[in-house]
């Protein structure tokens, strides 16, 4: 069977309408009954569906218009004695710069549609500095993106191969090597002395005298919160200690750990130094606050910490956003199993009056029937020698 | 560089003379069991294109899911059964979905459908040897990667289905039994089947280093090889040095789940209960793993480069620009792989030092990388371009390579990557940079390579439709995942529903998943082409591109021991397109010198003294022969 009997064959159409059979059961989706999005969305999607349907079957409209026109140009071509067949290398050659001004549009329009719906500037304080770093980034690399691929598409477009045409023979030249070696080169250090230094500044561990100490602990699928009580102190923990009632293992031969505090919300002051000690009880889990700029995995046995200053309010980024119902929260960016796209928290940043206003709501972790369970009647009077063990300082 | 004679096998073959040809050779012994270079060759990508496939529905799958994420689907149910109860996808298949979906691309079709291919069908091809130093462990190798391939599938047919922890597979989640359906009994056949595969690259590389140190024909020194022999090569020395470590790595893994051991684990609670592990760390297995999976990124795409590197070239008409700083940036890549694992793991809390250190290394790697793509460029600038579909796909690849390869800039930067670790950042860049870039790379070397592999052409005209739905398709879905992780959105969710500010990329997401479909096929115009023309496609001449390089002067008929008399000898370097003063536009490496004196330069002779006195005696003669004629 020839090829173009292939494409004609009636067993293709057969085919093909067997696969749009397959294809419309699928878009006769059934919204299903655990929905928590909006109508809005849901209609909006719906409507997408059809959209690219309707836009993939004016593709293959126009790739088969496109088709034929080749092959009436080829036919009067023939007729008029002139070269048979198309010349793809004109064409292709054409398409290149084609997709190049669409391509250039298209970026375009994704930096200013898509690039809006981007996060805002960041709500920490060293958040901004590596917004800054990011910019500079930005600068020097789009420059680039858009340099070589105009060059590549360009050249593609200048140099299609015509009879007339000879290559030039240029294996190589040592001064252009060098140049376009040693350029990126500097370019490149650069970004590393400026993200090396951006680095150590946002890891710099060093303790700073009033750091607020908030316990976050990851397991299947939540954020467990820990907040010292008026000591300013967190007790110890051990893994060995968890029970149905102290689910966070809390080692109450600590007299710092008395006063613990649970919270349902991670509530912290603005312009405050917060220490989150990061731990996990069961797989990798990992904090994620984007609007922070912070990011540190959860690994169990592994307790890691990350240093920060929120700049902005709930209630001001808020208003920034103009969305009142807006709220930060902590995600999870580690596979974790099944819940892993549903663990949260929410980070409510507020005034230090609020915040210590909001600290005389909060239950201590040593509830009456815990003390029962542990007895511990005069465990107050004990010391423990166990260090709490973080392994940024090791 | 020494010139080394035929050794070994090849010797065995030469002093056979011509008599391959006639070996008797059944069905089984042909097809099934060849010790064939070419027909193993073809068996991986037959394997390695079925494979993609496999892959490519399940990303589909869980495209849908991600666009629509609240509605359900009753194909899906009838096709998935319990792993769709409702018509939606349960969340733990999903994320088997992603883990499996990875783990194929960037195993099974990234190293072994792209390097197994190549590398066996032109290492003795380009490099003039009769076959592979050892062609029955070369033959092995093959039936590794099959059972390989066959166990990772399996994995779909048990009650709990495949592994769920992602391609990286991190303890605890892949350590613990118990921690998710992913991580039971399709966890352990992940291990099973990576440990086949990893035999099979380790046979499959030994083989392909020995044979170009070992096997090389008359004149063949290390600086006349093409540059797909030096990726193959170099990537080759990638995987056997690194997937040992990886092979280790698990070995501790399968002691954890099942022995009881305590490598990576530590501080463990599960349901309330703790567990009796203690002193280990997850963190030692990701080290151990990316020692592997950075060079991995590498072994994925060298390949890729070497072959879109030859076919710009073929198809410039020109000589690969900077052909000596292109190896240098594949040996400085090589090596450079091995040191930058711990970008992976700036945010696992590993000591910020250590952070600071990977960083500068990672973005060092970065120079190579550049001055690659300069000379790519540089290559096509006032080049005479045919584009035929090969070319097409090695322009696409250096178009990705640039777009994929600048945001690596960001991630490299450890204070950058705080916040887009582990979002759609990451997945933008490595589908376009080794996902994208790697499969235009192996794409452009089918369409290269297939007269040489069936004998026949390929359509050309599917071929450019081919490349335009992928080329196309490709970019719609990876640049506005950009946006998305730039957003603060992360990867390896079930559904963005569960957050507002996650919810607006809903119709970005819609419009990704389209476009990933188009894409999907897209392909259709490929596997009709591919199959079709293996039968019914023109018939092929010897040297359909007019290439220099050896694989160009075999029969186009099959033929084991690939030449029929003598192994040709080779005299100049691969690139000889469009030299002044030359007849043709292309002269192959099988000319000797003394039959081009009019386009020979002296840097031909380069270690060869006789030579440049030939050429100083034929230049002094036309000198004064013109002389004369005034």
């Amino acid at each position: 069977m020839g090829f173009k009997n292939f494409i004609n064959s009636k067993k293709l159409a057969a085919l093909t309408a067997v696969m749009m059979l397959g294809g419309t059961n699928l878009l006769m989706a059934q919204t299903a009954a655990s929905s928590e999005i909006t109508d809005e969305q849901k209609s909006q999607a719906l409507t997408n569906a059809g959209y690219y349907v309707l836009l993939f079957l004016l593709i293959c409209l126009v790739v088969a218009i496109v088709g034929r026109i080749l092959k009436v140009y080829e036919l009067t071509n023939n007729l008029q004695g002139k070269k048979a067949g198309t010349n793809y290398n004109k064409v292709m050659g054409t398409l290149f710069l084609i997709f190049l001004a669409f391509g250039l549009v298209g970026a375009y329009w994704s930096f200013t549609v898509q690039g809006s719906m981007t996060l805002p500037e960041a709500a920490s304080k060293h958040g901004v500095q590596i917004d800054h770093m990011f910019t500079t980034t930005t600068v020097f690399t789009m420059f680039v993106f858009f340099v070589t691929q105009i060059l590549l598409f360009g050249f593609a477009f200048l140099y299609k191969s015509t009879a007339k045409r000879k290559a030039h023979f240029l294996p190589h030249n040592n001064t252009i090597e060098k140049v376009w070696t040693i350029v990126p080169a500097v370019v490149l250090t650069v970004l590393v002395v400026f993200g090396f230094t951006t680095w150590r500044s946002v890891m710099n561990s060093a303790e700073v005298k009033g750091d607020i100490n908030i316990d976050i602990t990851g397991h299947q699928f939540a954020w467990e919160l820990r907040y010292p009580g008026k000591d300013g102190k967190l007790g110890t923990k051990n893994y060995t200690l968890v029970t149905g009632l102290n689910n966070l293992g809390i080692d109450y031969k600590d007299k710092n750990s008395f006063d613990d505090l649970k919270a349902d919300t991670l509530v912290i002051p603005v312009n405050k130094s917060i220490r989150l000690n990061i731990l996990a009880q069961d797989v990798i889990h990992s904090v994620y606050m984007p609007y922070f700029r912070v990011q540190l995995n959860a690994v169990p046995g592994l307790p890691t910490f990350f240093k920060f200053v929120p700049t902005v309010t709930t209630a001001q980024m808020r208003e920034k956003l103009n969305d009142q119902t807006f709220e930060y929260k902590v995600y999870c960016a580690k596979i974790c199993g099944g819940g892993h796209y549903n663990m949260q928290k929410i980070i409510r940043v507020v005034s230090d009056a609020e915040y210590q206003q909001w600290l005389t709501t909060l239950k201590p972790y040593l509830s009456d029937p815990l003390k029962k369970e542990l007895k511990l009647a005069d465990a107050g009077q004990q010391n423990s020698e166990v260090k709490n063990r973080l392994a940024l300082n090791n | 560089m020494s010139t080394l004679a035929v050794q070994g096998h090849g010797t065995h073959h030469d002093e056979h003379g011509h008599g391959h040809e006639h070996h008797h050779e059944t069905f089984v012994s042909k097809y099934i069991f060849s010790m064939d270079h070419k027909m193993i060759g073809k068996q991986f990508l037959i394997t390695g294109i079925t494979m993609a496939v496999i892959a490519m529905i399940l990303s589909i799958l869980f495209r849908i899911q991600l666009a629509y994420p609240d509605q359900s689907f009753p194909l899906l149910e009838t096709l998935l059964g319990r792993f769709a109860p409702g018509g939606r996808l349960d969340p733990e298949f999903y994320l088997s979905l992603v883990t499996i979906h990875g783990t194929i691309m960037v195993f099974f079709v990234l190293t072994a459908g792209l390097s197994g291919t190549f590398s066996n069908l032109l290492i003795p091809l380009q490099v003039g040897a009769r076959d592979m130093a050892s062609p029955f462990m070369n033959m092995l190798s093959y039936w590794f990667f099959f059972i390989a391939s066959v166990i990772m599938l399996s994995s779909f047919f048990i009650e709990k289905g495949p592994a769920g922890p992602g391609w990286t597979i991190y303890p605890p989640l892949s350590a613990l039994p118990k921690a998710m359906k992913g991580s039971g009994e399709g966890m352990t056949l992940w291990l099973i089947s990576m440990v086949f595969f990893i035999a099979s690259s380790l046979l499959g590389g030994i083989n392909y280093v020995s044979t170009v140190l070992n096997m090389r024909t008359k004149g063949m020194d290390l600086w006349k090889m093409p540059l797909t022999v030096w990726a193959f090569f170099l990537t080759a020395i990638l995987g056997v040095l690194a997937f040992p470590v990886l092979v280790a790595g698990v070995v501790l893994l399968i002691f954890d789940r099942s022995f009881g051991t305590s490598f990576y684990l530590s501080d463990i609670v599960i349901g309330g209960a703790p567990q009796p592990f203690s002193g280990g760390s997850p963190i030692l297995f990701q080290h151990l793993f990316w020692f592997l999976g950075h060079p991995e990124v590498y072994i994925v795409i060298m390949p890729a480069m070497g072959i879109s590197s030859e076919i710009m070239s073929v198809n410039a008409r020109k000589p690969i620009f900077g052909y000596h700083a292109m190896v240098y940036s594949l040996i400085g890549i090589t090596v450079l792989s091995f040191i930058v694992w711990g970008h992976h793991m700036f945010v696992t809390g590993m000591n910020p030092f250590l952070g600071g250190v990977f960083m500068i290394t990672t973005l060092i790697i970065a120079v190579p990388s550049a001055v690659k793509t300069f000379n790519w460029l540089a290559t096509l600038w006032r080049g005479n371009l045919r584009f035929t579909p090969a070319m097409m796909f090695a322009i696409g690849l250096v178009s990705f390579f640039i777009s994929g390869g600048l945001t690596g800039i960001f991630l490299g930067n450890a204070a950058l990557d705080i916040n887009l670790h582990d979002t759609y950042f990451v997945v933008a860049h490595f589908h376009l940079v080794m996902g994208s870039a790697a499969i235009f790379g192996m794409l452009a070397g089918v369409y290269h390579w297939f007269p040489k592999m069936f004998g026949r052409m390929m359509d050309e005209r599917l071929g450019y439709l081919h490349f335009w739905l992928t080329f196309i398709g490709a970019y719609l879905v990876f640049f506005p995942m950009h946006f998305m992780g730039l957003d603060g959105v992360p990867r390896r969710y079930y559904a963005f529903t569960e957050f507002p500010s996650m919810a607006r990329w809903l119709s970005v997401n819609v419009f990704i998943t389209w476009s990933a479909i188009m894409a999907a096929l897209a392909q259709v115009a490929f596997l009709v082409n591919f199959i079709y023309s293996i039968f019914w496609g023109k018939k092929a001449t010897q040297n359909p591109w007019e290439s220099n390089t050896l694989e160009w002067t075999t029969p186009v008929e099959h033929l084991h021991g690939n030449w029929p008399g003598e192994i040709p000898t080779v005299y100049r370097w691969p690139y000889d397109y469009s030299k002044p003063g030359a007849e043709t536009d292309f002269i192959p490496q099988t000319v000797p010198l003394s039959e081009t004196m009019s386009s020979n330069l002296p840097h031909d002779f380069e270690d060869n003294p006789a030579g440049l006195e030939l050429h100083n005696t034929w230049t002094n003669t036309q000198k004064a022969n013109n002389q004369e004629v005034k």
